[in-house]
């Protein structure tokens, strides 16, 4: 007999992600045409496939450092610095983790005491509020607004610091609204964490997707630096996701805090997968920058093609997701994605799953073939059409 | 000739794919599709697209019988004209598919398509290795065609992702 007490009380009260549902419900039907995935389409390069076939050849299958490779790190330290121009020591200041998911971990059970509470800008990642909770700490939640096209305020982060905040925990560019906050946005947030001194939390996971302008860093602001735990990684850039191989960059006494949480936790991450990771950084930046103007290309089609069939659509600046509208259908997101799913057979996510404003939008990943997305834009709207 | 950000970005959209409709083509530039027409009867009028082709795996049709064979041949340059001659001489024949010049042990690659090898010796024998410039040849054949232009021939694999991931 299985006792629910088995079970915390913390992990009960957790919800269910809320993608779990379409992901059932679209698993099991034919001929789906999925705007429902969060990561590329692209596979690993196969320089850097190869170069982790060759690290098992060569016998690479033991732990590594805790940190991960110094090799692996000093290049890391180097790209940071020469792409985003902020500075990192390989030794002390870099942790290799398995995936930035696991640097989002180690980073909230480091600076977290009970009850302790981290502003969380929403919509964001499904997984950033309980992991909070997970870490004994209280999310509260802030909600980046449509009529801002998803750009969260420094004054709206302002209002609800109470004493008991620790961080501000941001996302740019943000997955599910593919908004990027630019360089005074990010000025502005600045301030109002330096005047009621608080950490910073910057995943920085989609920065090397953006279209339209360069990338600034949140830790490349003025007085940031210090008070920030950044989250970047090999899955979205390098098209590296089943690797699992991310990477946090913080301040010596924070990284050093959050080793002894990584190496109790974890050990290291994944050898072969740090292989690749070393010989992605050091030849794959042309890929890079292939994937990014394949991205960029689809992007533009699919948010033009969104507003042509009436759904209002910003155009986002980066990550690979479109943000649309759907408010003018009279429908919830739920609803709406729930019906295109049937009547159409195209997946799509629901924008309240990753908090409240989004609401009234759904999340569509533009990281498929240009075939699928004109397939898509056909189905959906062949779907619009009943709602003239 | 020096081309612009979008010139260049659509040349690269349609090198892999020149059936795309001038109306996609406009919603991937963010241009208009009569700025699409524009430039691309521009680059036309220019010969910086000078065909738009079909890449087809003939190893897959029963009914084609054809060979193809890469021959280095070896020239002795032209005063005043170097290559350009010689290899304007080879490169008339319909049977040449291409011809480049190259650095190396060899001076120029032809390539050659034939119904047979039997036809490709022959013009290799009566065509080509008899022009005055033509000092040796060295015949291949190709046995098999895995990659051409940028594309593996092989099936390509499914999506293999998970339909609805965060």
């Amino acid at each position: 007999m299985i006792k629910t007490s088995y079970i915390s009380k913390t992990v009960q009260e957790l919800k269910p992600s809320g993608i779990r549902k379409f992901f059932d419900l679209a698993a099991n039907m034919e001929g789906v045409v999925s705007l429902g995935v969060g990561e590329p389409d692209f596979v690993t390069s196969w320089s850097a496939r190869e170069a982790a076939i060759n690290s098992l050849e060569m016998g690479h299958t033991s732990y590594t450092a805790n940190a991960g490779m110094l090799e692996l790190r000093e290049e890391i330290a180097h790209y940071m610095k020469s792409r985003f121009h902020v500075s990192y020591d390989p030794e002390e200041e870099i942790i290799v983790t398995v995936g930035a998911s696991q640097g989002i971990d180690i980073a909230l059970r480091t600076i977290l005491n009970p009850g302790e509470e981290i502003i969380v800008v929403e919509p964001c990642f499904v997984a950033y509020a309980p992991i909070v909770t997970m870490a004994g700490g209280v999310p509260v939640t802030v909600q980046a607004l449509p009529e801002n096209d998803f750009k969260i305020k420094a004054e709206q982060i302002e209002e609800l610091i109470t004493p008991k905040t620790k961080a501000l925990f941001i996302c740019s560019p943000n997955n599910p609204t593919g908004t990027q906050l630019g360089k005074s946005d990010l000025e502005a947030i600045a301030e109002v964490v330096i005047k009621h001194d608080l950490l910073v939390i910057s995943d920085e996971i989609y920065a090397e997707l953006v279209y339209d302008e360069g990338y600034t860093s949140f830790a490349a602001i003025d007085g940031i630096l210090e008070r920030t735990i950044l989250l970047n990684g090999f899955s979205k850039a390098f098209a590296m996701t089943g690797w699992r191989l991310g990477f946090v960059c913080a301040p010596k006494e924070i990284s050093q805090a959050m080793l002894k949480v990584h190496q109790y936790a974890i050990m290291c991450a994944p050898t072969m997968a740090q292989y690749a990771a070393l010989e992605a950084l050091q030849h794959g930046m042309s890929d890079v920058e292939d994937m990014r103007s394949s991205y960029r290309r689809r992007r533009n089609y699919i948010v033009k093609s969104f507003n042509e069939i009436g759904l209002d659509c910003h155009k986002p600046g980066g990550a690979f997701y479109a943000f649309p509208s759907i408010r003018k259908t009279g429908l919830s997101s739920q609803e709406f994605a729930e019906r295109l799913l049937l009547e159409e057979k195209v997946a799509v996510v629901p924008g309240d799953v990753f908090g409240e404003s989004g609401e009234g939008h759904i999340r569509c990943s533009y990281a498929s073939s240009m075939e699928q997305l004109q397939e898509a834009i056909k189905r959906i709207s062949r779907f619009m059409e009943r709602f003239n | 000739m020096h081309l612009n950000g979008q010139e260049l970005e659509l040349l690269r959209i349609i090198e892999t794919n020149s059936r795309i409709e001038t109306a996609d083509l406009a919603k991937m530039t963010d241009l208009s599709e009569e700025d699409i027409q524009a430039t691309l009867q521009k680059l036309e009028d220019m010969r910086i697209i000078v065909r738009y082709a079909t890449l087809i795996n003939w190893a897959k049709v029963d009914e084609y019988h054809g060979v193809t064979a890469m021959i280095d041949v070896k020239v002795t340059p032209k005063r005043g004209v170097g290559f350009d001659e010689v290899a304007q001489r080879i490169y008339r024949f319909k049977e040449v598919e291409s011809v480049y010049l190259m650095s190396g042990a060899y001076d120029l690659s032809v390539i050659i398509e034939g119904r047979s090898m039997n036809e490709v010796a022959q013009f290799v024998s009566d065509k080509l290795s008899t022009l005055d410039s033509v000092i040796s040849t060295t015949t291949h054949f190709i046995l098999k065609k895995y990659k051409h232009d940028g594309t593996i021939f092989e099936p390509t694999e499914k999506d293999k992702r998970i339909v609805v991931s965060p």
